[in-house]
């Protein structure tokens, strides 16, 4: 293919991801770029040319052996929910921006290890992303048929370096703050890794179903192949030692590896789409490897006795059959897969490079004395250039030294290199005794054996392959053989150097960490770490600072680099958060941390530290002093959700007391109106008889008749009198509990029957239509006739009272359930007022305006009823019908 | 021969005024609630109106009032007759306009002294 065309498709091809990113970017926070989709694709950065070329090489040469690279994450999958959480918590609260923040803050905020941690990662990630390089270069010469030029600057590849170069540099550092999340990036990466598998799965199948006949017609071929039945073998014991070594690499490398990191991290939005994550990524991982096997093989017997590359397998197959559209399509997922990690890997390598390496050890002291303005411009420059310059290093790293290593090899030192930050990776969430000094001598030590064990070797094989080293070991000490350390001969060099590094590693890790005591910062953030969900919420309450400090100072401080208004923003959060006076002048612990918080997306966690330390004044604490803290803060912890339950129970108390004062008040109201009542009942008849009593006594010439009749008023009023004194004492005594009920076996139609017989005479009198079905079924069960037969006269003879003379009607109806049983008296009258359905029943109640209305009755009636119903376990309530009002209560068949 | 209007819901207690002041020789009427009272009112002037306050449909201060704007019962005396017996119901009758308040139960010769006395002074 013209390499003209194939640039002009490139360029395309990079105009939709510079557009989709924009787009993302633009869209914010969108569910089309928020979600766990977008999240578990971004991971599959981890998908790099490695895969798409280097395990179809893999897989033609050693058989199976692609594999664990694959099994490593897969594995790891399962814990990431426990770790990864962890992880991203830690990260969140603190801010951390990459994995040089994240291991330097566990260990005392130390400058000195973000710096080792960034170089390290550097120089294990470089040659990684030049071998990207190289494989765009490669695949771009095979589908152009073109040769790659000696001359720099007319090789086309070239051009696609400084197009990425200038695509990832722009796109990297839209935000001062690295720990802000870059949704242009993570869409764009997304998309890709949709893109590069599916062309991926379309070569695979291209190449197994119309190449091919299908996967069986390829095993047939290629089990006639010479040493196919070694190649596809765990070759026993030794080579299942190999495999757990790789498997140990690459569980390590998808914690490890920067991209990785910054990806699954400092990227992720919502914890929870780690859950999507966990089954998304492996069958991601699956569905691409599902083909490897079936092209690699193809490529085999295809390619039989011809020196062909098998990494170019991919291209070589449909070139072969000139089909050039599947060869362009391969060659574009190629290229998504190199340039989502060139462009990933060089963001977070820039952001260790301006915040664990530049700031800290170079230009804090300037950026100290300026403005925001230019300090934020300066920050973004830097790691601009410095995403620039990444790249290009890549690019001539490649052009010069790793020409002619395979894609495997050179990605498989680069995880070796980063497995090295292992234990002290991994010893930072769970481990609070891993001290700082353990941390950079085990990384030390480990850097040391894998440049002996795998990088000298490589890079002496390329000057001298024929060099002695290699069999006589160091000075001709066998013993030190690079490949065979102390030894251990049954291991491939990359297992090999993986072993004696990680060993040594993490030996030293452990014994350094525990021969020497932390210091008293070491074992804070210690604790922060390894317990981060007891501090996830407050986690400035963990952090233990003694000193003078003065906010004044620290306010400044953040000026310089926040600017003015996100300075007194994050100020004014803070105070309110920690319930703190606005004008409080000292600073504490917790205002030091929020500030180190504040400063280190911006300039990294040394940095912050370096420059918070720089206007305050700290005091000595002693480790044990520290603990103690550690151990208070806790309590306190534990102290204030106590008082804060205690305080809610109060004002619980004294909402209930509040309330209680409030109806203790209504009563008393009710009561002395009550009172007002019961006097005014008990006066009348008193007033009658004594009138009549007084005429009796004082006038002799009074006709018999009118004597007779006004003795018989005496007598109706005294009885009337007495009535209502019994009323009195009824309700009393069923208040204080004295009245019992007696229940016997009754049938509640005869009872209705017979409450309403003392009634007919007042019935007929007002001419009222009162309707009771007699013959209904009996029903039968236990209560106290006596007094339901009051409680039914009561609300029959309230009912003849309220309704109209004539037009009256009452309809008393029963309704049985399994339960219980309800009985119904309607009456055609006014309703009740609403606000008083409820307040009628009170033993204390008058209408509203009884003052003036006389009441009816002594406004004793239905508070009786009450009491009996409710001494029967029932309920009694009244509601407003269409034309009238219901009262109705209910009795429970077993008391 | 003078009118009296006897305004109260207890019919007891109404049978014990009606003999009483008929024996005094006063012409009678009798209401059993304010509504009553008013529809009397509004043919008859009476020289006195016993009235009861706690009563059902119009009570005895809303009757008061409708007497005391009727310009023809000027002359007419109100006695409130109750068994509101507290210092401020007694001191919201007169301010109504009642001539008398006397408290229930009450003596009929003090109720009959208390009548005559009104009309003594208002001839």
């Amino acid at each position: 293919m013209n390499s003209g065309y194939l640039l002009v498709i490139l360029l395309l091809y990079l105009g939709l991801l510079f557009f989709i990113a924009q787009w993302a970017e633009r869209k914010g926070s969108s569910k089309w770029t928020n979600n766990p989709y977008v999240y578990s694709l971004s991971l599959a950065v981890y998908c790099t040319t490695w895969t798409y070329y280097g395990s179809i090489g893999v897989a033609a040469n050693s058989g199976l052996n692609f594999i664990p690279i694959y099994l490593g994450p897969v594995i790891a999958f399962p814990a990431w929910i426990l770790i990864l959480r962890k992880i991203i918590r830690i990260s969140r609260v603190n801010k951390i921006s990459s994995i040089a923040d994240f291991i330097s803050l566990r260990y005392g905020n130390s400058r000195f290890l973000g710096a080792l941690v960034t170089i390290i990662s550097l120089i294990a990630i470089l040659p990684y992303v030049g071998l990207q390089l190289k494989a765009i270069s490669e695949t771009f010469h095979i589908v152009t048929n073109s040769p790659e030029s000696t001359n720099v600057f007319l090789d086309t590849s070239t051009y696609v370096a400084l197009v990425l170069a200038l695509f990832a540099s722009f796109y990297g550092t839209r935000y001062v703050d690295a720990s802000e999340k870059r949704k242009g990036i993570v869409t764009a990466v997304a998309m890709e890794s949709v893109l590069k598998l599916f062309f991926f799965i379309i070569l695979g199948l291209y190449v197994t179903f119309f190449v091919f006949d299908g996967f069986e017609s390829i095993y047939e071929k290629a089990s006639l192949m010479e040493r196919f039945q070694e190649k596809n073998t765990i070759n026993g014991l030794e080579g299942g030692m190999n495999w757990m070594m790789l498997i140990i690499l690459s569980f390590f490398s998808i914690f490890l590896l920067p991209r990785q990191f910054h990806m699954s991290i400092v990227e992720n939005n919502r914890e929870k789409h780690i859950r999507t994550a966990i089954w998304l990524f492996p069958l991601y991982l699956l569905l691409f490897n599902v083909f490897v096997y079936p092209i690699a093989w193809g490529g085999n017997i295809l390619f039989e006795g011809k020196n062909v590359n098998p990494d170019m397998f991919s291209l070589l197959i449909p070139q072969l059959f000139d089909n050039t559209f599947m060869t362009v399509l391969v060659f574009l997922g190629g290229f998504s897969a190199a340039i989502s990690m060139i462009v990933v890997s060089s963001i977070t390598l820039s952001t260790m490079l301006s915040n664990n390496l530049l700031i800290p050890y170079g230009i804090l002291g300037s950026l100290q004395k300026d403005n925001q303005e230019n300090n934020s411009e300066r920050i973004v420059k830097i790691r601009r250039i410095g995403i620039f310059l990444m790249i290009i290093l890549a690019f001539i790293y490649y052009r010069y030294f790793i020409m002619d290593f395979s894609l495997v090899s050179v990605g498989m030192i680069s995880f070796v290199i980063v497995a090295q930050l292992g234990p002290a990776f991994f010893g930072a969430v769970f481990w609070k005794r891993g001290s700082q000094k353990g941390a950079v001598s085990g990384i030390i030590v480990g850097m040391l054996i894998c440049f002996y064990t795998i990088m000298l070797p490589f890079l002496l094989s390329s000057i001298n392959p024929d060099s002695k080293f290699f069999i006589e070991g160091f000075f001709g000490y066998t013993i030190l053989q690079p490949f065979q350390l102390f030894g251990l001969d049954y291991l491939d060099p990359i297992p090999h150097a993986l072993f004696w590094s990680l060993l040594f590693n993490i030996l030293v890790y452990m014994i350094v960490s525990v021969s020497f005591k932390a210091n008293y910062r070491e074992r804070n953030y210690a604790e922060m770490f390894v317990d981060i969900d007891k501090y996830i919420n407050n986690h400035e309450n963990a952090f233990v600072w003694k000193g003078t400090a003065y906010v004044s100072d620290i306010q400044k401080v953040l000026k310089r680099f926040l600017g003015e208004e996100r300075t007194n923003r994050a100020l004014s959060i803070f105070k309110m958060k920690y319930n703190i006076a606005p004008d409080y002048l000292m600073a504490d612990a917790r205002l030091v941390k929020f500030a180190e918080n504040l400063l280190t997306g911006h300039i990294g966690t040394a940095s912050a530290k370096i420059l918070i330390e720089s206007v305050t004044k700290e005091d000595k604490i002693s480790l044990p002093e520290v603990l103690k803290i550690l151990e208070e803060s806790k309590e306190n912890l534990i102290i204030n959700k106590k008082l804060t339950e205690t305080s809610n129970e109060l004002k619980e108390l004294s909402s209930q007391l509040k309330k209680a004062n409030q109806s203790l008040l209504l009563k008393d109201k009710q009561k002395d109106e009550f009172l007002d009542t019961v006097t005014h009942e008990l006066r009348t008849p008193i007033t009658a008889i004594r009138a009549a009593s007084e005429i009796l006594h004082d006038d002799d010439e009074i006709p018999e008749e009118l004597k007779k009749q006004f003795l018989q008023n005496i007598i109706t009023e005294s009885d009337r009198l007495n009535r209502l004194i019994d009323k009195i004492l009824d309700l009393e005594k069923f208040e204080t509990g004295k009245q019992k009920i007696y229940p016997t076996q009754g049938n509640i139609v005869q009872t209705i029957s017979k409450s309403l017989s003392p009634l007919q005479q007042l019935i007929s009198n007002k001419n009222i239509h009162v309707e009771f079905d007699e013959n209904q079924p009996a029903v039968l069960f236990d209560y106290d006739e006596e007094r339901i037969i009051q409680v039914i006269t009561n609300l029959v003879s309230n009912a003849i009272k309220f309704t109209n003379e004539k037009s009256g009607i009452i309809i008393i109806t029963i309704a049985e359930k399994e339960e219980d049983l309800k009985v119904n008296v309607f009456n055609n009258g006014k309703g009740v007022n609403p606000e008083d359905l409820v307040s009628i029943f009170d033993k204390f109640y008058q209408s509203n305006n009884q003052n003036i209305k006389k009441p009816i009755g002594s406004g004793l009636g239905l508070a009786i009823c009450k009491q009996i119903i409710e001494a029967h376990k029932g309920k009694i309530w009244a509601e407003n019908v269409q034309n009238g009002v219901t009262f109705s209560f209910t009795l429970p068949k077993k008391i | 021969m003078k009118k009296i209007l006897l305004v109260d819901d207890e019919p007891n207690i109404i049978m014990s005024l009606e003999y009483t002041f008929k024996k005094q020789n006063f012409e009678v009427f009798i209401a059993r609630d304010g509504q009553e009272a008013l529809d009397i009112l509004k043919t008859e002037q009476p020289d006195v109106i016993i009235l009861d306050i706690m009563m059902p449909n119009v009570d005895g201060y809303a009757t008061i009032e409708s007497i005391k704007k009727n310009e023809k019962l000027t002359h007419c005396k109100v006695i409130f007759l109750s068994a509101k017996n507290k210092e401020s119901d007694i001191e919201k009758g007169m301010q109504l306009g009642a001539d008398a308040y006397m408290t229930k139960p009450f003596s009929i010769k003090k109720l009959v002294d208390q009548v005559n006395e009104l009309l003594v002074s208002s001839d």
